[in-house]
Parts: C-alpha cells; structure tokens; sequence
C-alpha cells in the first residue's frame, strides 16, 4: 500500500506540468489534420489551439493558417469527432481531412529543394554582379581577367546546381522528340555560361555570368511561385478526397470493405448512415434522403422490395439490403463513365501560357540560329557571331512567361483561397474568365439541403411544447429541424411520456394520458400540404401541420445577384419537383428554372449552352450533377459534394457560403487581363532589345538592365492583383 | 589594388554567412505558414510570462 502511495505521488506532482510543457511544444507526431475554411486572424490562432488543447488527450495543436489546417497529436483514444464538435461549438468551421493521404512532408521536401536553389543562384547572382560592375565600370587588363576568373569560379557551381530544374526538363523533353520552354532556357544558361569561360580564358572584354545567373535566378522564383500555388491546391484536393471510407456492416455485424462485397450479400444501415452498396431492402422500414443522388429534398419512403442506390442516407429506422452491385458495378461508379465522357473533351484547353510557349521556343532558336548564321556569312568570326547568338538568347529571356503568369495565378490565387475558394485545376482561373451563363444546382448547392421551419407563428402555442417533446426524440431530420427552431423561440416543452419511433412513421407518445404522435400525414389520417411538412396530432384534435421550407445556403443570394450585375445569364437545373424548385427560384431572383432534371438532362442541357457558343460555369454538389460539371467549360462545387463531384470540379468552395462567387469571376477576369498585359510588356520589350542585340550592339551590362528591368516589371503588373480590382 | 586580395574574401564569406542562415532558416521550417507567423505576434498570449 505505502509503495504504491510512494511511486505514485512524485508521479502526479509532476504530471500537471508535463502536460503544459506537452501543450506548447510543436507537433512531431501527427494524428489529425483538421481543415480550418474560416479562419483568418490571430485571434482564430490562438482560439481554436486553446480550444483543441483544452480537450483531454490532446497533447498538442499547432494552427497553420496559410494552409488554414490544424496539426493535433493526441492519444489512440481521442476521436476526431469530439474535437470537431468543440470546435463548432466554439464557433470555428472544422473538417476531418485524412493525415495519412497528406504528403506535407514529402511536398515540402520538395519546396525547399527549390528555396535552397533560389538562395544559391540569388547569392552567386549578387556576388558576381558586385565584380561585373567593377569591369563595367572600367577595369581592364589583369583585373579584368581576375574579376572574370572569380566570376567563373562563383558562377559555374551555382549554375550547376541550381538550374539543375530546367536542364532535367529541358532533357526530358527532348528525349521525346518535344521543344518545350526550358529548352530555350537551358540553352541561354548554358550557352552563355560556356561562351563567357571561353572568353575569360582568352581574356576577352565581355562575361555573361551575371546574366546567365540573373535568368536562373528570376525563373527560379517563377518556378517556387508556381510550385506553391499547385502544392496547396493539390494536397487541400488530395486531402478532401480522403473523407469518405468506403467500408459495409454486414447483418452479423462484422465490418468489411465495399470490395470485398458479393452479389446476395446482406447488409445493415443504420439510421444516419449513407447506404454504401445498390441493392434491395428485405427486412426494416425507414426513410431515405436521395438529395445527393437526385436532388430530391423530400425523404422517400422505404420498405421490403424498396430498391436502393448506393449513396442514399437512411433516416429512422435501420434496414437490411441485398447486395445487387458493389463498388465497381453500382451506381455510383456509373456516373463515372459520364463523367470521363465529359473530361476528354474539357482537357483540350490550352493555358494561355502553352499557348505563348508553343510560338515562343521554337522563334526564340530560329532568331539565334539566324544571328548566329548572319553574322557568319558577315564577318566569318565564329568567336562574334557566336557571342552575338548568345546576347540574343539572353536578351529574349521568357521572364513574362516564366515569372510573370505564376506571379499572376498565385495573386489571384492566394486572393481566392483566403476568400474560401480552392482552385484545382492549373488552367480554371482562365476559363472562368471566359463564364457568360452560370448554371446552378438546387438541393445542397443553393440551399444547405436542410430544413427550416416556416410556420412555427400559425401553430397554436399548446401544440408547439408537445411537438417539440417528441421531435427531441427523433434523428429524422424534420425533427432536428423543428427541434432547433422550437428551442430558438423559447417553448418549453410538454411532459410527453413513452416517447417511441415508429420507424418511416413518425414519433408517438403520450401526454397525460392521451395519445400524441407527429408525424406522416398519412400515418396520423391528415390531409397532406404541397409542400414538405410534418403534421401533429394530440388526442382527437384536428392535426396541425408544421411547414419546412429549404433553408438557403449563406451568400446564395449575394452570389446570384453580383454575378447577374456582371452581365452573366444565370439558369436553376434541380432534380427536385417544380413547386420547390420555383419557390428557390423566386426568393433568390433566378427567372430561367427547370425541374425534375434527371442526371442525364442537366449534361444535355449543359451540352446544348455549350454547343449554343455559351461558356457555362457549373455549380453543383450532388451526383447528379457529377455529369453536368465535368461538360461544363468550368465547375466548382462546395466543401459538402461527394467526392466524386468535387474530383471533377475545377475549383471547392472551403466554407460554408457561395458568396466569394462573385469575386471569384471578377479576380478571373482580371488576372487573364493582368497576363496578357505582360505578354504585351515582354513583346514590346523584345522588339526593343532584339534588334540591338542583333545589330551586335548588347553589352552585359545591357543585357543585365534590359532582363532586370522586365522581370520587375511584369512582376509589379502582376502583384497589383492583391489589391482590390 | 592589393586590397582586393582581402576585400574580395571578405565580400564572399559575409554573403556565405547570409546564405548558412538563410539554408538554416530552410531547415527549420520558418516558411511553413507565413501568414500564421505574421499574426502570430498579434496574439497576447504570452505577453505577460514567456512560451515555457
């Protein structure tokens, strides 16, 4: 006894501080990562680590809030689920993402691969340009030759360790028989690194280190900026992918993955859950959400012989189905056909970039090779033309297309991402641009797919304490809905006893004596209203009705009238019946509406506005809408779709409102205009320096002016992007 | 002139010393999350006694 006593107290001495050390240090060892869409300020910060600590088992919590994720390292025990739930308690938007699909550490690895290139071109750059400008300045004879000897020394190294990058791709491609832009950079790097050693050697009055260490410098940057916007848009992708688990419960209760599922096979969905597999319900009654399938916002009624699709959500009572497909064969993997159907013909898009490119390395070794060759038949000094070919390479550098275009996507989309807006897709900002006609899904896209309360004042006080009894003790969503909204009027309610589901019924019980249900209206012998609702009977009273409207999603109407006032045709395709669908349509301002749109129609009717010289931006969330958004020339769709819907998207709205939707069109069609503005710059430069350079009349300090003073040109053009446009 | 045989050393290993510490702020993991850091010294949470 006294032993125990013994080892024990210095023990929990020690603990509470342990565990405050534990709390403040970095996370090492990575069990959740926790997406933050709405975070933004210091206060956020330190918020939500104070909260994630103060859960028992959390050990540490680190915020980082460029990525707008949460690092937790807490004990096998903890659920990500309680930490979520504080989090939303507190006030903060958390989505679970899957740590171990996120390859953080491997990206960064590779990002700082790049930094560290960056520096060292950077260092070797400046030191070299210190010796340049004392032999532009006039050194001559020994000192020229030592100062170019010193360059070669700093120079030669650097470059070969840091352009590195552009030789690997630039080998890469002409392996295959291709001429892309680092071809014509590698070139320039190389040949005017081997030009100026030759020259040093001789001592000759002209080095081009300096210029070739600026190129490699300057598109380096270009590089890192564009790695850095295609790195968080890939792992936020990646790591939204990772939501859902595919895995069944078989009717013996034993858990297996999806694959492992045979035809006949029998398995249970409990209320809550999303059915996994298509099959046929042989033993249960309940109700099913089939929003995400078809964009129905009224739950089905199911029993035995009810056929099931994988992707549903079972509402009240548990079910037993029969496997008919699984994974590959069900329904939910039929969409995918569409959807590969629909990408072909998206992937033909050419960035702006490409396009510029596929012009530019093949004129940028035609005008070098003709210099070259000139100069020749000219004079027939190999030594002069062959400096002449390099000032030319030089000279022609591709900063406005290796520096300026990231520069522009990464302001816009760093712009974007911290209005809650993820962009997937390399080439989306471009096509956006283009949008003229908008075309939205209803069911979960403009609204949350959730039910609202609309008539809680008609209903007579009584009735309200009573409803409000038996919805507490209901999972249906009508219930929770008229729960919620009873709790937020203040009703305190009734003392109903034996409270019982009645699954795909309703809720029953009784209030001193006399039986109460809520429920179908069917079931309570009620005359059913048009629209969703759930009716209350006590006693022998008449049965009051409670109706539900669909609760809009936040900004959906700010997003539909900032993209009507930019000119932008804006059309409601909803699966759902019409008298829904054009009860949204009017409380929103959208007059182009169309209902009871099967999968298959919305492709079409996407296909027609294509076909019709419209660019369409699709939104949507639902499966049925998987098709339609893959035709469209762009698509975007909410944190909240299926997985397969937010694969095909081009861009994912973080958080909860549609609101940034508007700026993200205005921010799309500024940044195209900020690129093509910089091809401008860079083309009015080229026609400045290329003949100069030609004529045989570019020095390095020349050289080094004229690539300095465009780079940062294009780069300033492309950072006004920051601002308001 | 002779004095470049010092001065161009000495320009050298300074600007190496930038570059250590620029390899070993890479290292350590202080461009991860920019904008965290820049907010971060908002923050008063440890204003009156220091990060233990």
């Amino acid at each position: 006894m006294s032993e125990v006593q013994i080892s024990a107290c210095p023990a929990c001495v020690a603990a509470p501080a342990a565990e405050e050390a534990a709390h403040a240090r970095d996370v090492r060892d990575t069990r959740f990562v926790l997406s933050l869409p709405a975070i933004y300020c210091a206060a956020c910060i330190s918020g939500v680590e104070r909260e994630l600590t103060k859960q028992p088992g959390v050990r540490a919590a680190r915020v980082n809030l460029t990525l707008k994720r949460a690092q937790i390292e807490a004990d096998e025990d903890v659920s990500v689920d309680t930490l979520i739930g504080a989090l939303t308690r507190a006030g903060y938007e958390a989505y679970e993402l899957d740590a171990g699909a996120i390859s953080a550490t491997e990206t960064d690895k590779k990002g700082r691969a790049i930094l560290t290139r960056i520096a060292v071109s950077g260092f070797a750059m400046m030191n070299v340009m210190l010796l340049s400008i004392a032999v532009w300045s006039g050194a001559s004879d020994v000192t020229r030759d030592m100062f170019h000897w010193i360059s070669a020394a700093i120079a030669l190294p650097a470059i070969a360790y840091a352009a590195q990058p552009f030789f690997g791709s630039a080998w890469t491609a002409l392996k295959a028989k291709r001429l892309n832009m680092d071809v014509p950079i590698s070139l320039a790097i190389l040949l005017a690194g081997g030009m100026s050693l030759f020259e040093t050697m001789e001592s000759g009055r002209h080095a081009y280190f300096d210029a070739a260490l600026s190129l490699t410098f300057f598109l380096l940057a270009g590089r890192y900026l564009d790695y850095r916007t295609r790195s968080v848009a890939r792992s936020a992708a990646e790591e939204l992918a990772a939501l859902e688990v595919p895995r069944a419960t078989l009717a013996d209760g034993t858990v297996v993955s999806i694959t492992d599922l045979a035809k006949g096979a029998l398995v249970r969905v409990v209320p809550g859950a999303r059915v996994p597999v298509d099959g046929i319900v042989v033993e249960g009654a309940s109700e099913l959400d089939r929003s995400l399938l078809t964009g129905e916002s009224l739950p089905v009624e199911a029993g035995v012989d009810t056929i099931v699709s994988a992707g549903e959500v079972n509402l009240t009572g548990p079910l037993v189905v029969k496997v008919t497909a699984a994974g590959e064969d069900s329904s939910l993997h039929r969409m995918a056909d569409l959807v590969a159907m629909a990408e072909t013909s998206r992937n033909k898009y050419t960035s702006l970039a490409d396009r510029a490119a596929q012009i530019y390395a093949p004129a940028v070794h035609l005008l070098a090779l003709f210099a070259f060759v000139g100069w020749m038949i000219g004079t027939g000094d190999v030594r002069h033309s062959l400096n002449i070919a390099v000032a030319v390479l030089i000279i022609t550098c591709p900063c406005a297309l290796g520096l300026a275009v990231p520069a522009v996507t990464t302001a816009a989309s760093g712009r974007l991402f911290r209005s809650g807006m993820l962009i997937k897709s390399a080439t989306a900002l471009e096509r956006l641009a283009e949008v003229d006609t908008v075309v939205f899904d209803k069911t979960g896209t403009l609204t949350e797919g959730k039910p609202e309360l609309s008539n809680l004042r008609e209903i007579p006080p009584h009735a309200r304490g009573v409803a409000m009894a038996l919805a507490a003790g209901s999972a249906h969503p009508l219930s929770a809905a008229l729960y919620d909204a009873t709790r937020a009027a203040d009703v305190i309610p009734a003392n109903v006893t034996n409270i019982r589901e009645v699954p795909g019924q309703g809720v029953e019980g009784e209030l001193n004596g006399e039986p109460v249900r809520l429920g179908r209206a069917t079931w309570l012998g009620a005359e059913a209203l048009s629209q969703t609702a759930t009716y209350l009977k006590i006693g022998e009273e008449t049965p009051v009705a409670f109706a539900f409207v669909d609760h809009l999603r936040d900004g959906a109407a700010e997003a539909v009238a900032a993209l009507k006032r930019q000119g932008k045709d804006v059309v409601l395709l909803s699966g759902d019946a019409p008298a829904a669908v054009a009860d949204i349509a009017q409380r929103i301002g959208i007059e182009a509406w169309d209902a009871e749109c099967l999968p298959e129609t919305k492709a079409l009717r996407v296909g027609e506005l294509t076909r019709s010289g419209r660019k369409v931006l699709m939104v949507g969330d639902g499966l049925n809408d998987t098709a339609a958004l893959a035709a469209a020339h762009v698509s975007i769709s909410p944190a909240s779709a299926l997985e397969a819907t937010r694969v095909v998207s081009d861009m994912v709205l973080l958080g909860k409102t549609l609101a940034p939707l508007g700026e993200a069109t205005q921010v799309a069609v500024s940044a195209t205009k900020r690129i093509k503005e910089n091809f401008n710059i860079a083309t009015l430069y080229n026609l400045i320096a290329v003949p100069i350079a030609l004529a045989g009349f570019a020095t390095p300090l020349a050289a080094a002016l004229a690539m300095s003073f465009s780079s940062i040109t294009v780069s300033l053009n492309a950072l006004r992007l920051r601002g308001k446009p | 002139m002779n004095v470049l045989v010092y001065l161009i050393p000495i320009s050298i290993f300074l600007g190496g010393l930038g570059l250590a510490g620029f390899f070993w702020s890479i290292r350590s993991r202080q461009y991860d999350d920019p904008d965290g850091d820049a907010n971060r010294i908002l923050t008063g949470d440890y204003d009156d006694h220091p990060k233990p």
